[in-house]
C-alpha cells in the first residue's frame, strides 16, 4: 500500500518534470492511435466501397471465370443454376455477363471487358439505371477513370468489337450516357457497362451470366451446380492483405518510434534515477528495501504512463473524434496510387482494443524502461547511493 | 547484552580494497555503548569516524570482527532484517540534511512512520510533536528548498527521531550550520535525549558539538586512541 502512495506523492512532488513526462507520453500515445485508427479506417472504408460497388453480399462465379485471366472470358459465361435464377427473378440478386472486347476511340485500339447488368438491379450501388436510356446506340455506362484513358465523354459515340458465343466477330457503336465517379477502380478502369440483356443478344448468350452478385444480408444457397459462391471474406482478402501489408509496414515504423521513445525514456530515468541516488541512499539508510526501491520507481514511471494516458484523453480523445467525423483528406488520386478503392476523404475508427491494446503497450514499455534503472539503483551499497551528488 | 548495553563492536576492523592496496579504514576497534549515551567520535579527516557509524547503522558491514546493535550481529544480517532493524530502531542525521526533495516538511518527517505502516491518527500525532520538539509545526507545508540550512537539519532531526528510536547516529550534523543553529540543533537533540532516552552517537570537528558530549572518543588512523568523559559529563543524566 505504502509503495503506490509514496510513488504518487513523488510524481506529484516532482511537477513539471510530471507535466512534460506525461506531454510527451501522451503525444506518442494519440499518435500511435490515430495512425493506427487511420488505417482501420481505410480497411472500413475501402470494404464498405467494393462491397457497395462490386461485391454485394458475395457473388456465385461460373465454373471457369478467373477475375485475372481474361481469356477465361470466353469459356466463363453459363445460364445460372435454378437456386440462382430463383434469387435473381426474386430480384435478391443480380447477373453479369461479361465478354471480351476491344473499343476503338478516336481510332485507338483499347482491350476492354464488356460487362452486361440489369439497369434495374439493387444489389450494387451504381447508376445502372442511365442503361436504360433509350437512344439510337447502344446505352453505355463507364466510369471516370477510363473516360479519361479513352478520350471519351457523355454523348459520345464509340465502335465495339467482340466475339460472340461461337467465335464470330462483330462490332457496333456504343453511346456514353453517362460517366460515372467512383472510387473504386476496379468498376472502372479499362471496362465500359450495358444493358445486360443488349449484351446477351449481342454475344448470343440468352439468359446467361459470368457471376451473380447476392444481396447483402443474403445467405449463399445449399447447391448451385457449376457455380462455386465467393463469401466477402475470400474477395476481400487481397484487399485486407494489402491493407495488412501496409499496417505492418506501419507497425514497424511504430515499433522503430516506440523503441527510440523508450531509449529516450529509458535514458530520462537513468539520469533522474542517477541523480536521485542519494535519495535513494537516504531512503535505504531509512530502512526502505531494495524490493521497495525498485518498485516505488518502477510503480513511479508506471504511473507517469497513467498520467499521460489521463493527459491524452483530455486533449486526444476531442481532437480524434473531430479527425473521425470530419475526415482526413488525402488530396486527389492518392487514392489511385495505392492500387486499391479509396476516397478523397479518410475517416480514422478507432476500436476499444486499439485504445486498450496501445494504452497497455506505451504503459508495459514505461514500466519495463523504469524498472532497468531502478534496478541497477537497487544494487549500489546504501552507503556508495549516500555519496551521491552532495548538495 | 548487560546494563543496557545497545552496541557493541570486537575488533571491529574494516578494510577497503583499492586495486594492488588496500585501506586500513578501522583496525581492532572494540566499543561498548549504553542506552541514553550522548557520545561523539573525534579525529583527524580519514580516521574512521564515517566509517564507523555506518557499521554501526547497518549501512555496511565489518571486513573482521563484530558488530552487535540491538542484539543484532550487523555482519551476518541479511539485506531485509538491516532495512527493518534501521527502519524500527535508528535515525540519521547526515552533515547534508539529505532531505527527500519531493516531499513536503512534513511528508519528510512522516516517511519513516509510513514505512513502519503506522495508522493514520498516530501518524499525525507524531509528526506534529516531532515538528513541534525542533521548533518547525509552522512549516509543514513548506518544501525543503523553501528552508534555511539550521531548519532543514531541524527537520533531519525530527525524521530522525519521531519513530522514538533508540538510538540516532549523526555524522556531521553541524559542519554545515552556524554558530548559533549549531547550538540550537544540539540543545534540540539532548532535549530528545532527556526525554525519550535515545541513544546519540556523533561523529564531529566541530568544538561546539565537542562542549555537549559526555563521552568523547578519539580515532587516529582507525583506532581508538581515547575513550573519556566529554565535556558535558558532569552535567545531570
Ligand atoms: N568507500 C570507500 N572506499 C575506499 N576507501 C574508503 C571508502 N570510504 C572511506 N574510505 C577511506 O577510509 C578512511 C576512513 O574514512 P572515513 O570517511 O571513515 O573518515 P572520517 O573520519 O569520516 O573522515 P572525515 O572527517 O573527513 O569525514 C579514509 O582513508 C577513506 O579514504
Ligand atoms: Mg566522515
Amino acid at each position: 500500500m505504502i509503495i503506490p502512495k509514496l510513488a504518487l506523492r513523488n510524481m506529484l512532488g516532482a511537477g513539471a518534470k510530471t507535466w512534460l513526462n506525461g506531454a510527451v507520453l501522451s503525444m506518442a500515445f494519440v499518435t500511435i492511435i490515430f495512425a493506427q485508427g487511420l488505417y482501420r479506417g481505410f480497411d472500413a472504408e475501402v470494404s464498405k466501397t467494393l462491397i457497395d460497388a462490386e461485391y454485394g453480399g458475395g457473388q456465385y462465379w461460373v465454373e471457369d471465370y478467373d477475375p485475372y485471366d481474361p481469356f477465361t472470358l470466353q469459356d466463363a459465361h453459363a445460364v445460372p443454376a435454378p437456386p440462382l435464377r430463383a434469387l435473381i427473378d426474386a430480384g435478391r440478386a443480380a447477373p453479369i455477363l461479361i465478354v471480351q472486347g476491344t473499343l476503338y476511340p478516336a481510332g485507338r485500339v483499347l482491350p476492354v471487358a464488356i460487362k452486361g447488368i440489369d439497369p434495374a438491379q439493387r444489389q450494387l450501388s451504381f447508376p445502372t439505371n442511365v442503361l436504360t436510356a433509350s437512344g439510337d446506340g447502344i446505352p453505355a455506362l463507364i466510369g471516370s477513370r477510363m473516360a479519361k484513358s479513352a478520350g471519351l465523354a457523355v454523348g459520345d459515340t464509340v465502335t465495339v468489337r467482340w466475339r460472340d458465343v461461337r467465335g464470330a466477330f462483330d462490332a457496333k457503336d456504343l453511346e456514353i450516357v453517362q460517366v460515372m465517379t467512383t472510387t473504386a477502380q476496379t468498376i472502372d478502369e479499362g471496362q465500359v457497362w450495358l444493358p445486360l440483356a443488349t449484351l446477351r443478344e449481342m454475344a448470343a448468350m440468352p439468359g446467361e451470366a459470368t457471376i451473380v452478385v447476392l444481396d447483402r444480408d443474403a445467405s449463399p444457397v445449399a447447391a448451385a451446380a457449376g457455380w462455386s459462391f465467393q463469401g466477402l471474406d475470400v474477395l476481400l482478402k487481397d484487399i485486407k492483405d494489402i491493407i495488412k501489408g501496409k499496417t505492418i509496414g506501419a507497425s514497424v515504423l511504430y515499433a522503430i518510434l516506440l523503441f527510440l521513445a523508450a531509449l529516450a525514456i529509458l535514458n530520462t530515468q537513468l539520469l533522474s534515477i542517477w541523480r536521485r541516488r542519494k535519495e535513494i541512499g537516504t531512503m535505504m539508510a531509512m530502512g526502505v528495501t531494495r524490493g521497495r526501491v525498485i518498485g516505488l520507481f518502477t510503480f513511479e514511471g508506471a504511473l507517469n504512463a497513467v498520467f499521460a494516458a489521463v493527459v491524452g484523453a483530455v486533449w486526444g480523445i476531442p481532437l480524434l473524434a473531430y479527425l473521425a467525423v470530419r475526415g482526413l483528406s488525402m488530396g486527389a488520386n492518392q487514392g489511385d496510387s495505392f492500387g486499391i478503392a479509396m476516397s478523397d476523404t479518410m475517416y480514422p475508427s478507432y476500436s476499444a482494443g486499439l485504445v486498450a491494446g496501445t494504452t497497455l503497450l506505451v504503459f508495459l514499455i514505461t514500466t519495463i524502461v523504469s524498472y532497468l534503472p531502478a534496478r541497477k539503483i537497487s544494487k549500489l551499497k546504501p552507503t556508495e547511493a549516500l555519496q551521491g551528488r552532495r548538495a | 547484552m548487560e546494563n543496557g548495553a545497545i552496541i557493541r563492536t570486537t575488533d571491529l576492523t574494516k578494510i577497503y580494497p583499492m586495486g594492488e592496496q588496500s585501506i586500513t579504514a578501522l583496525k581492532d576497534v572494540s566499543l561498548t555503548f549504553g542506552r541514553g549515551e550522548f557520545a561523539g567520535l573525534v579525529g583527524p579527516s580519514g580516521s574512521g569516524k564515517t566509517t564507523l557509524l555506518n557499521i554501526v547503522g547497518s549501512l555496511d558491514v565489518p571486513s573482521r570482527g563484530s558488530v552487535e546493535v540491538l542484539g543484532h550481529k550487523v555482519e551476518t544480517l541479511p539485506h531485509k532484517k538491516a532495512a527493518e532493524l534501521r527502519n524500527r530502531h535508528i535515525g540519521f542525521i547526515f552533515q547534508t540534511f539529505n532531505l527527500l526533495p519531493v516531499y513536503t516538511v512534513y511528508e519528510n518527517v512522516e516517511f519513516p512512520l509510513l514505512l513502519l505502516g503506522m495508522p493514520a491518527a498516530a501518524r499525525r500525532k507524531a509528526v506534529l510533536a516531532a515538528l513541534d520538539w525542533v521548533h518547525l509545526a509552522d512549516r509543514a507545508k513548506s518544501r525543503p528548498n523553501q528552508l534555511s540550512g539550521g531548519q532543514s537539519q531541524r527537520v533531519a532531526i525530527a525524521r530522525a527521531v519521531v519513530k522514538k528510536p533508540e538510538l540516532v547516529l549523526a555524522d556531521e550534523p553541524t559542519a554545515n550550520l552556524d554558530a548559533e543553529n549549531s547550538h540550537h540543533i544540539l540543545r534540540t537533540m539532548e532535549d530528545i535525549n532527556r526525554e525519550i532516552k535515545t541513544t546519540f552517537l556523533f561523529s564531529t570537528h566541530d568544538d561546539k558539538v565537542i562542549g555537549h558530549l559526555r563521552r568523547k572518543i578519539t580515532l587516529v588512523d582507525g583506532r581508538v586512541a581515547k575513550d573519556e568523559p566529554g565535556a558535558a559529563a558532569k552535567e545531570a543524566r
